[in-house]
């Protein structure tokens, strides 16, 4: 097990740079979720760390080592792929001894090892089997228990759970965090599902074309979203980002006429454009609020999503509790709860 | 799950296939059962006279000694042309695979030969090799050795089987390198990460993937040799000297249209087309079959 320090993380593909410099260090045994949209670069920082794509500058440290220039086998690492990548000529056990058996483990040791793994994942009635013969579940647990059997000291998951069904990738996510708590080995998650990110994350990393947007624990990235897009990003739906102004040191016109009467934050003088952000779930329904006509309502049993325009024309969705039916073109009132708005800076998109 | 193309139609499918059908039989069906008639015929060499003599053209083949020989030949001759066809364009295919700039340039002169006519490749390497006037026969009689294959049977074996091989490692380079890139990068990875070197993947993962690919090859390279190799021997060495390229086909067409034993010829041929029915069962078989993972 060990720490694992980036500093000033760059990479670029010939003259185009794709991450812009990562800092961050990441605690001995825990649990890093680097979570982003498609293209973003979370996959390529997670190959960095692997030793699959060469690091253009900075430095990427494991335990007290730079290993920059150290080939993949020598970083004590393990990875496990979003296509499992297990060798199809192998069965189940020769899967898990592979990188043993080059490592010059004995055989009794071998054999303990993938003993043990296959005991905490389940995996012994199918040893013998080939990896084809598996189901996509069985073959995710191969994969881990393939990078369990060497005990690094760092794990490596790329996107491991995208592959699977809805139903098996709730059950795996449960079975990795609970491995997580058995093992205590450091681990760096790439995903770009946000439910994943926020169950299994200590600390999480949004990543937004090459650049870490935020890194902090999932309810500090839920609770206080440093820019725009990690707002937006994180929470579904997404949170409602409206164009206001200030109009008094405690009064805020949004978009479309509807105040809001909250204190204004430091230096920002009436007149000041801004962003205004409030999540779904922190607007309610209220007799008395302003009014909203729905365009849209989404019954999902446990919530309502109700989309709509306030009568100024700006859109807003709202998360309500319960199953509510609404026909298109109702009108409802909503109150804004002023304790969990966000307020962002208008050009830079910055907490303010 | 494939889909099947349907036709209401019921004339339209065999209009559709009649030109193959129609080619097949006049360059196939006819001329192989007309072997087959002939196998069991013995002629004289004016085909005035001809005689049914059953199977006695087929006993008297199994019982001559040049037939045993030039069967012998015909086999060490077919599995040399394939593992000399096969070991340097698998290593040509890994090394083209991993190129990044040009790639296309690479692939493209490599594929270069197989576009070359057997004879053609014959001549071209006789003239290397002319003992008389061939570039590399000088630098061979340089380097100490006695080079005239128009003498020596070994050395006109050699010949031949790189002329024929290296017409062959084309077309094995493209299946090759087909089938590397169909193997997926992040195995390649994880065999690194497992702490595997380039060498270990190679032999542990990429070559026991690409098994499939490599047994399709060697039947097809073995068929390649066996039949498809006559311009090959007819341009370099006329299957000499004194029988040592003598390969079946070239057997086949020296007793029958040089000796004009029509009957011994024809039976040779239906021996032949019991071997190839032979290779492709067992290739059909383990392609659909066997060699998987």
């Amino acid at each position: 097990m060990a720490a694992v320090a980036f500093s000033a993380v760059r990479k670029s593909y010939g003259n185009n740079p794709v991450i812009h410099g990562v800092d961050m260090q990441i605690a001995d045994g825990e649990f890093i979720v680097i979570v982003g949209p498609s293209g973003c670069g979370k996959s390529t920082l997670l190959r960095m760390v692997a030793g699959l794509e060469a690091i253009s500058a900075g430095t990427i440290a494991i335990g007290e080592r730079v290993v920059n220039n150290l080939e993949p086998k020598d970083r004590d690492i393990a990875m496990v792929f979003q296509n499992y990548a297990l060798y199809p000529h192998m069965s189940v056990f020769e899967n898990m001894a592979y990188g043993l058996k080059i490592r010059g483990f004995s055989k009794s040791d071998i054999e303990a090892r993938v003993k043990r793994a296959a005991d905490i994942l389940q995996l012994d009635p199918y040893l013998a089997r080939r990896p084809r013969e598996l189901s996509g579940g069985q073959r995710q647990r191969v994969a881990m228990g393939r990078a369990i059997v060497r005990q690094p000291a760092v794990f490596l998951f790329d996107e491991p759970l995208s592959n699977l069904d809805a139903k098996l990738r709730v059950q795996m996510r449960i079975e990795i965090k609970r491995l997580h708590r058995e093992l205590g080995v450091t681990s760096i998650y790439v995903t770009h599902d946000q439910i994943e990110a926020m169950t299994l994350a200590d600390r999480l990393v949004v990543m937004n074309g090459g650049r870490a947007e935020q890194i902090g624990p999932p309810k500090e990235v839920y609770e206080r979203p440093a820019t725009t897009f990690v707002a937006t990003f994180i929470g579904s739906p997404a949170m409602n980002l409206i164009p206001a102004r200030v109009q008094a040191p405690d009064l805020f016109e949004l978009a479309g006429g509807l105040s809001v009467r909250l204190p204004a934050p430091r230096g920002a003088a009436a007149g000041t454009d801004l962003t205004f952000g409030i999540r779904p779930e922190h607007v309610a329904l209220a007799d008395d609020g302003a009014p909203l006509t729905v365009e849209l309502a989404e019954e999902l049993g446990a919530d309502t999503i109700v989309y709509g325009r306030l009568d100024g024309g700006q859109e807003l969705v709202v998360r309500v509790p319960g199953y509510l039916e609404l026909n298109i073109g109702d009108r409802v009132g909503i109150q804004i709860d002023t304790s969990k708005v966000h307020l962002f800076d208008k050009a830079s998109g910055q907490r303010l | 799950m494939h889909k099947r193309v349907t036709f209401d139609n019921k004339l339209l499918p065999y209009l559709l296939v009649s030109p193959q059908i129609l080619v097949t039989l006049v360059f196939f069906f006819i001329p192989a059962g007309e072997a087959v008639v002939y196998s069991v015929f013995s002629q004289d060499a004016f085909g005035i006279e001809i005689n049914f003599v059953g199977l006695d053209n087929f006993l008297f083949l199994l019982n001559d000694p040049h037939y045993l020989r030039s069967f012998g030949i015909t086999v060490f001759y077919s599995v040399a042309v394939a593992v000399s066809a096969l070991i340097p364009a698998l290593i040509l295919a890994v090394l083209a695979d991993g190129v990044a700039k040009g790639a296309t340039v690479y692939k493209t002169l490599l594929i270069w030969p197989y576009a070359v006519a057997p004879a053609v490749a014959g001549v071209l390497w006789v003239f290397m090799f002319n003992p008389a006037v061939g570039i590399v026969a000088q630098w061979l009689r340089a380097a100490g050795i006695d080079w005239n294959y128009k003498l020596d049977g070994d050395q006109a074996m050699a010949l031949v089987i790189f002329a024929a091989a290296w017409k062959q490692i084309s077309y094995n380079f493209l299946f090759f390198l087909a089938g590397l890139q169909a193997i997926p990068k992040s195995l390649i990875e994880a065999a690194a990460i497992d702490g595997a070197g380039p060498m270990r993947r190679f032999f542990t993962i990429i070559l026991p993937l690409l098994s499939p690919t490599t047994f399709f090859l060697a039947v097809v390279n073995m068929v390649y040799a066996f039949f498809d190799t006559f311009g090959v021997i007819h341009a370099v060495t006329l299957g000499g000297p004194a029988g040592a390229t003598n390969i079946l086909v070239y057997k086949v067409f020296n007793d029958g249209f040089i000796g004009l034993d029509l009957g011994s010829s024809s039976a040779q041929s239906v021996i032949l087309l019991l071997i190839v029915v032979v290779l492709t069962v067992v290739q059909f078989r383990y392609v659909e079959r066997k060699v998987q993972y």
